[in-house]
This record gives structure tokens, sequence and C-alpha cells, in this order.
């Protein structure tokens, strides 16, 4: 029986986010070091941001996470997945998202990524909860 | 409406430039100066992610930026005007089409090549250079990355590194 592919993962974002979240990710999940690696733009050219992802994701499979949907990490991210199926980006990354994928990531690439879309989103919320209601007005009323 | 920013940022569209900057001066559009971008239409629908709905991007050659620039400055737009490089900026400002502008060196990073003037620039020869022939067609070259840090004068930015 073959062994499962074991998805690989970078962690791309601004200043010192990376680092803290993929140690934080460690720590709850004591997943291996390689699990998530974690890029930081801080100082770098784009060029050398995406030669830096480049090394860690490889041809794949795997996943770019990405603090914000656009700027440089997204920008890098994005081009990394230009004519090719096996490097998916999911921005606005949150922890629950992080510790799934760590918790699954031998799962097919094409079952996983749904499956964090709605963990990720799931987790957002907040106290006292009938602001949320108030969330959802104000998106509708957009 | 005179060009409320002209800006040397590898990174192009980004948090600083939108945010940092934009926060500041309030753009309505947003000039990318970049001969290769301006034949990408994928890569030009990544950089407009960034952007939030009341800011448009436009992309534009080096050549046709030149001829529009005149336009640009007595539009009613706010406009900021981005290149990615010194060498591109130094192209649209040949002639002195820019002299007496103030250009903002605001993000140039490590790279093979490159020695740090700050900690956000890093310069090759050929980049000095550029910046050198900017300033010698009359425009005023300074670093800064955001409005609230202390501009870097270019005599200050090319002493070796001293600059911080």
């Amino acid at each position: 029986m073959n062994e499962p592919v074991m998805l690989r993962a970078v962690l791309l974002g601004h200043g010192g986010m990376p680092e803290g979240m993929v140690d934080a990710v460690r720590h709850i999940t004591g997943c291996e070091q390689t699990a998530i690696v974690p890029v930081t733009n801080r100082g770098m050219s784009p060029d050398a941001l995406t030669a830096a992802v480049q090394d860690a994701i490889g041809a794949g499979p795997g996943i770019i996470f990405t603090d914000l949907p656009s700027g440089s990490c997204g920008f890098v991210a994005r081009r990394l997945t230009h004519n090719t199926s096996q490097i998916v980006v999911i921005s606005g990354v949150n922890l629950p998202v992080l510790i799934d994928f760590a918790m699954n990531r031998a799962m097919p690439l094409e079952d996983l990524v749904p499956r964090l879309l709605t963990k990720g989103r799931a987790a957002m919320g907040c106290a006292p909860a009938h602001l949320e209601d108030h969330a959802d007005r104000a998106a509708s009323n957009r | 409406m005179p060009i409320v920013l002209h800006r040397i940022d590898e990174r192009l569209i980004h948090g600083q430039v939108v945010v940092g900057w934009g926060g500041q001066l309030h753009p309505d559009r947003i000039v990318v100066v970049d001969d290769d971008l301006a034949g990408s239409s994928w890569e030009q629908e990544l950089y407009s992610l960034g952007l939030p709905p009341e800011i448009m991007a436009e992309f534009a050659s080096v050549r046709n930026a030149r001829e529009r620039i005149p336009k640009w400055r007595i539009s009613r737009e706010r406009v900021i005007m981005l290149t990615r490089d010194a060498a591109t900026m130094a192209a649209l400002a040949r002639g002195g089409l820019l002299a007496g502008e103030e250009i903002n060196v605001g993000g140039l990073h490590h790279s093979p090549g490159r020695r740090q003037a700050l900690p956000y620039v890093y310069l090759s020869d050929a980049e000095e250079d550029a910046l050198r022939e900017l300033a010698a067609s009359g425009a005023d070259v300074s670093a800064r990355d955001l409005p609230a840090t202390r501009p870097v004068t270019l005599d200050q930015l090319l002493q070796d590194g001293t600059a911080h």
C-alpha cells in the first residue's frame, strides 16, 4: 500500500508573524519542524522572497498560507501558483486553519483546501454573540 | 493636480503605499510604470487586488507614461506614480521631465550585488548611478519608507552605508 503524500506548506507574512504562528502550531500540535515553513517578507526583495518560498514549497503538492490576500506576500504566493495546480494559496490565514492543516496534511490537496477554508471562516466569531448579527447586517448593506 | 508621489519601490502596490502613503495623500489613481507589467494582464490583476475600490490602478510603459505625465499633472485626480527600480524612474525623468519633483526611494531590499544603505534601501552600483542620473536631471531624490519617518537625502544615502 502506498504511503500518503504529506502536503508541504509555507506560511508567508509580514514581520514576525510567520515565525510566531508556526511556533504556536508546533506548540499545540507537536507537528514536525518541517510541516509548515515560516517565511517573512522583512527586508526581502520580491525576487529573494520568491526564491525562499519556492525553495520551501518545491513543486508541491502544497499550500502557501499568506496573511493578506494582496501586497508583497500575496503577490509572490499567487505568482508561484501561476501555471500549476499542485500549489494553492490560502490568504487571511488564522491559527485554526494552520492547526487543521498540521493535523491533516496527509489528505489530498483538493479535499483539504475546502475543509481549511470552512474551518478558517468558522473560527471567526465574537463575544457578545449578538454583535455577529450586526456584522452580517453590515456585510449585506455594503 | 500635481502627481502627489513619485516612488521607487520594488514591491509596487503594497501596504506601505496603499495604507501608509495612501492614508495621507488620498490618491484617486496609482500608476505603475513598468514595461513588463504593462504587457501582462494577469500580473496587473494580481497587483490590483491590493487596492480599495476608490483607487484606480493603471499600468503604463515608460514611453506611454512619458507622453501622459503632462496630462496627469493637470488632471483633477490625485496620482501616485510607482516604478519598481531606479533605472525606470531615471528613464522617465530623462530630458528634465521630472525636474523639480521629489522622488521618493521607498523600498529596494536585500538581494545579491546590493549594499545596505538603509534598513529598507539596498543599492547596487548600477542603482546608485541611476539615482545620480535622476538627481542630475533636476529631480530631488530622497529615501523615506513611510510619511512618518525621517527623509534621508541622496547624499546621505550614497555615503557608503552610513545613512542609518
